[in-house]
């Protein structure tokens, strides 16, 4: 392919107008040339025969008449063995490895191979004379505790035959494994890396299935309360300091599923650096690997340039729907996602398009809503089931769940974790709300059981709301001991201590064992004198309750606290 | 290339157009008009339509005054001759000192990968009890101080600046009143602390295009003395005059406002500041100290929510004091675990006891009748506010943890504390 060309005629920002000499296509990656350095921009419109670009750096410098070269390539990502355990900018440029090149800063303009040129045991699924489609895999490598599948690029078009292929044996990933050949007789080299345009979701699946499994978080108050399933899709807006991002490290942490993508868009780099010094030395429980081994990092934190604040999300949903079709399932957390809106709006503002709702563009609505729908669990060909599920975060502006990005994501998502700043403030975490949030997919526990126990949580709440008015005196023992059950139920179940090495992950037996305990508290009837009486007996069974939290399972010590607990309760029962 | 253009299109607010070639996004450029020779720089480009926000406001610029482009972005002088000394908004003197013109570093540099930073772990002590004991700063944090006008924002300030255990502190003014910048001075001098100190000032009558630039070359410098291996405290106030002046430009350049006419890229901009707060490592650090005033005293005003969702926890400073609720440093678990043992129990445990105040002092005020509890507590309160929490108490950070312990002894019987009893024992005055 000729190299196109064309040259600034304009600097806004952010956004560079190029006039172009031949041809452009929309959404092609041009490098404007200021010195020696190239900088990476996206066509994201064209008018008049000016293409706009959206530059991915710092536009100091660059001035009319300097030179641009498109590449007529839609911006990707290479995908292939050597992704996991990586952090990457949104550009999917390597910070580490650029740490070692440029030093302290990010210097503008370094491109580096995302994906470095190692050696891999490759074995051979497919034979010459085989018939392959886009996403069919032809052979496989070991990439830590996972069978990497190598893949025919999704993008080809038709039926493909297999000319050659490469004998099991050791090669690196850049080399060339396998020959196909259509009926056009036109070749195709393949190699273990493929290129993706990140903007299309990666198909190559037979069909979607519905999302019906949980994944669990051991975090009590989702798994059990407000789950998440595999394949699905779910929110976490609220107010600064309500503990959203410890809630995506805890998730990201304790989810029981094969990858994590974390995608830190736009958010503090202490956040990123505090997982990039932990993770390491965590070990995961489910594989006794570390957890660094299962996760990829995309990060383009607040300082980064904008607009690849914009690409980040979407290169990190296409490596985990890459991974998904190996039959994986992906968990993505992209913290957060009001930023990469944020970034939507200004250059929306640089196009000069009308505004809508808080000057945030018209398309709002249906990029978020395009992006989320690129969650979902899938039947591959080889019957296997993958699956990715999202979770985002937004930060909605005052702490108000009105604004556009909060509304717009809560149409489209399937479960909603809202933080409350009143739960943050008492320190009662996570300070999901029980009463606003709502979820749609089916948990660990039977609905109808988890129904029962959430109507005393309602009830509580509006109890203690008349309570504020007519005071403790004026309120019927009944619906006192209403009020002390839904607290009850607040302490020793919605809560959870993140820092304690016990409670801060709760088991799918686990949470079994205790809310069935607790809702047997919850449902029954009491010989309670009086609210005297009550709140001592409550208080009591809460403390043998947090008692009973803070000891591990498989012990002794479990069932003892669990006999005191049970005892306690029998004592008054009617 | 110092070509001079003298076809001054058109004059908008601060913003001027020339028709010129070859000018580089960003660069400087010299406007001589009938007011003085005036320093812009460039913002828009568009065929050979360059925009420039001219630094001390476009009045008296007259259609036919000449631009000289100068080549290069905008820049100051780093070198150790700064300390001691004052400059404005442009990096000029302002202490009828030399111009210092060696050495000149760009200002707004990249981001520092994210890759080459190490979690923050030392604190910064500052004989302020309600930030040391209560909410420690740590170096290469980024806090705010959110506040109303009115309140003594910047004398906490130049406190800090006296006694804040760092090797510089920089100061960046920005639409200061004229007597806050002389207090400033004054104190620092008085004090001695103003030879390790750097001030960038704009005061309230300076051009408003200056006011942006006072985080850029503060931070910039700081960045500099940081990678030298110095522990850089950069003390900003007022950053809402900063936000206020970003908006009168995006206003002027017809940008599109996003929330109460602040430009959609608000956040990225404050960002872009706040996150050059940094613990290189193997070298010095950069922590951040911020005043951004709530208009209407509204936290969910753009600035302030902007900002909390940047830093890594604020102080609101209301009624002259900081207050113990709402203030949060997220960083101060990482270093109260290494001071002294009874640091992190008497904190909560002070804390918890101050809240149990605050609703006593609400039953007292209704009308309610007080217990001996409820008297313990009206006391307790008091002498926490007159002895910890007053601004004027000035003592290092053991001193204010053996005060707590004494208050603590002054009003209550050890078991009524709630703190764990070998911590009594060791520490409960006899």
């Amino acid at each position: 392919m000729s190299a196109k060309t064309g040259h600034v005629v304009g600097v806004n920002g952010n956004l560079v107008n190029v006039q172009f000499d031949d041809s452009v296509i929309k959404n092609e990656v041009g490098y404007i040339l200021v010195g020696e350095t190239r900088l990476k921009g996206e066509v994201i419109r064209i008018t008049d025969g000016i293409a706009s670009l959206q530059v991915y750096e710092m536009t100091e410098g660059i001035s009319v008449g300097d030179k641009v070269e498109f590449s007529g390539e839609l911006l990707s990502v290479e995908l292939g063995p050597g992704l996991l355990t990586q952090v990457f900018d949104g550009l999917q440029n390597p910070l580490p490895e650029l740490a070692e090149k440029c030093g302290f800063f990010l210097q503008r303009g370094v491109y580096l191979d995302p994906i470095p040129n190692m050696e891999w045991e490759f074995t051979p699924t497919k034979k010459v004379g085989d018939v392959v489609e886009a996403g069919d895999s032809f052979g496989s490598v070991p990439e830590g505790i996972f069978t990497h599948k190598i893949m025919v690029p999704f993008t080809l078009q038709g039926s493909w035959k297999i000319r050659s292929i490469r004998e099991k044996g050791k090669y690196k990933s850049h080399d060339v494994i396998c020959q196909i050949e259509n009926e056009k007789k036109e070749v195709r080299d393949l190699t273990m890396i493929i290129t993706q345009p990140v903007k299309r979701a990666i198909k190559g699946y037979e069909e979607r299935l519905r999302p019906d499994e949980p994944m669990v978080t051991k975090i009590r108050i989702i798994d059990t309360f407000l789950p998440v399933a595999k394949g699905g899709t779910y929110c976490t807006p609220g107010p600064f300091g309500a503990g959203k991002t410890v809630l995506q490290h805890l998730t990201s942490r304790n989810a029981d599923v094969d990858i994590v993508i974390i995608a830190a868009c736009g958010e503090r780099a202490g956040e990123v650096v505090e997982i990039l010094k932990e993770f390491p030395e965590l070990i995961d429980p489910k594989t006794g690997r570390s957890l660094m081994e299962r996760t990829i990092i995309i990060c383009n934190t607040s300082s980064m340039p904008v607009a690849a604040r914009e690409a980040s999300v979407y290169t990190a949903v296409t490596m985990a729907e890459y991974y998904r079709n190996m039959g994986l399932d992906v968990l993505l957390l992209a913290d957060s996602t009001s930023r990469w809106a944020q970034a939507m709006r200004e250059m929306s503002g640089r196009l000069e398009e009308i505004p809508g709702d808080e000057a945030f563009p018209a398309y709002l609505e249906s990029r978020i809503a395009e992006f989320y729908e690129r969650a979902g669990k899938v039947r591959l060909k080889d019957g296997s089931i993958g699956s990715v599920t999202i979770g985002g975060t937004v930060s909605p502006a005052g702490g108000n769940f009105e604004e556009p990005v909060t509304q717009a994501t809560l149409k489209v998502v399937g479960a909603f974790h809202g933080l409350s700043r009143e739960r943050s403030d008492a320190r009662k975490y996570p300070a999901i709300d029980p009463l606003d949030s709502w979820s749609n997919y089916s948990g660990i526990i039977d609905k109808s059981a988890v129904d029962k126990v959430y109507a005393y949580i309602r009830k509580s709440n509006e109890v203690s709301q008349m309570m504020k008015v007519v005071g403790e005196e004026g309120t019927s023992l009944d619906d006192y001991i209403s009020y002390q059950k839904g607290d009850l139920i607040d302490y020793v179940y919605l809560q959870q201590n993140s820092f304690d090495p016990v409670d801060f992950a709760a088991s799918v037996t686990r949470q079994n064992d205790s809310f069935s305990l607790l809702s047997d508290i919850v449902l029954s009837d009491y010989n309670l004198k009086d609210k005297r009486d009550a709140r001592q007996f409550f208080n009591e069974v809460r403390q043998l309750f947090l008692d009973f939290n803070a000891v591990a399972e498989n012990s002794d010590e479990y069932e003892k606290r669990k006999k005191m607990l049970i005892a306690k309760v029998e004592e008054r029962k009617r | 290339m110092q070509k001079v253009y003298t076809k001054i299109e058109s004059i908008v607010g601060n913003v001027i157009t020339v028709r010129a070639e070859g000018v580089k996004n960003s660069d400087l450029a010299e406007i001589s008009s009938s007011t003085g020779v005036s320093l812009a720089r460039v913002i828009k480009l568009d065929h050979d339509l360059v925009s420039l926000e001219v630094f001390s406001g476009a009045q008296g610029v007259s259609t036919g005054d000449s631009v000289r482009f100068l080549g290069y972005p905008m820049r100051v002088s780093f070198s150790d001759n700064l300390l001691g000394r004052i400059f404005d908004g442009a990096g000029r003197a302002r202490d009828n000192g030399p111009e210092l013109r060696e050495n000149m570093i760009n200002i707004g540099g990249p981001s520092v990968n994210p890759s080459k930073r190490i979690m923050a772990k030392n604190m910064i002590r500052t004989g302020i009890p309600m930030i040391d004991m209560f909410n420690s700063l740590v170096e290469s944090q980024k806090l705010p101080i959110f506040s109303v006008s009115g309140e003594p924002y910047n004398q906490l300030l130049a406190r800090i600046a006296m006694q804040a255990d760092v090797d510089i502190i920089i100061l960046g003014g920005m639409g200061l009143k004229y007597d806050d910048y002389l207090y400033f001075k004054d104190t620092l001098e008085k004090s001695g602390a103003l030879s390790h100190t750097i001030m960038f000032v704009h005061t309230a009558s300076d051009p408003t295009v200056e006011c942006t630039l006072v985080p850029d070359l503060s931070l910039a410098v700081a960045e500099q003395f940081a990678l030298q291996g110095k522990k850089v405290l950069v003390l900003l106030t007022d950053m809402t005059n900063f936000c206020d002046a970003l908006k009168e430009t995006a206003i002027t350049m017809e940008q599109v406002p996003s929330n109460r006419g602040y430009p959609g890229d608000l956040y990225s901009a404050l960002a872009s500041r706040y996150e050059k707060a940094v613990d290189f490592e193997g070298a010095g650090s950069v922590t951040i100290l911020a005043v951004t005033t709530m208009p209407g005293d509204d936290v969910t005003h753009p600035v302030p929510d902007n900002t909390g969702y940047i830093t890594e926890g604020q102080y609101y400073l209301r009624n002259g004091w900081i207050e113990p609720f709402g203030s949060l440093s997220r960083l101060k678990q990482n270093v109260n675990k290494d001071t002294r043992d009874d640091h992190r129990a008497l904190m909560d445990g002070m804390i918890k006891l101050y809240s149990a105040y605050k609703e006593s002092l609400e039953k007292k005020s209704m009308g309610f009748m007080m217990s001996d509890w409820d008297e313990k507590l009206l006391k307790y309160g008091a002498l926490f506010e007159s002895r910890l929490m007053d601004l004027s108490v000035n003592i290092p950070l053991e001193e204010a943890l053996d005060e707590g312990w004494r208050i603590l002894s002054e009003c209550f019987e050890p078991n009524e504390t709630l703190l764990r009893s070998d911590l009594i024992e060791k520490y409960w005055p006899k």
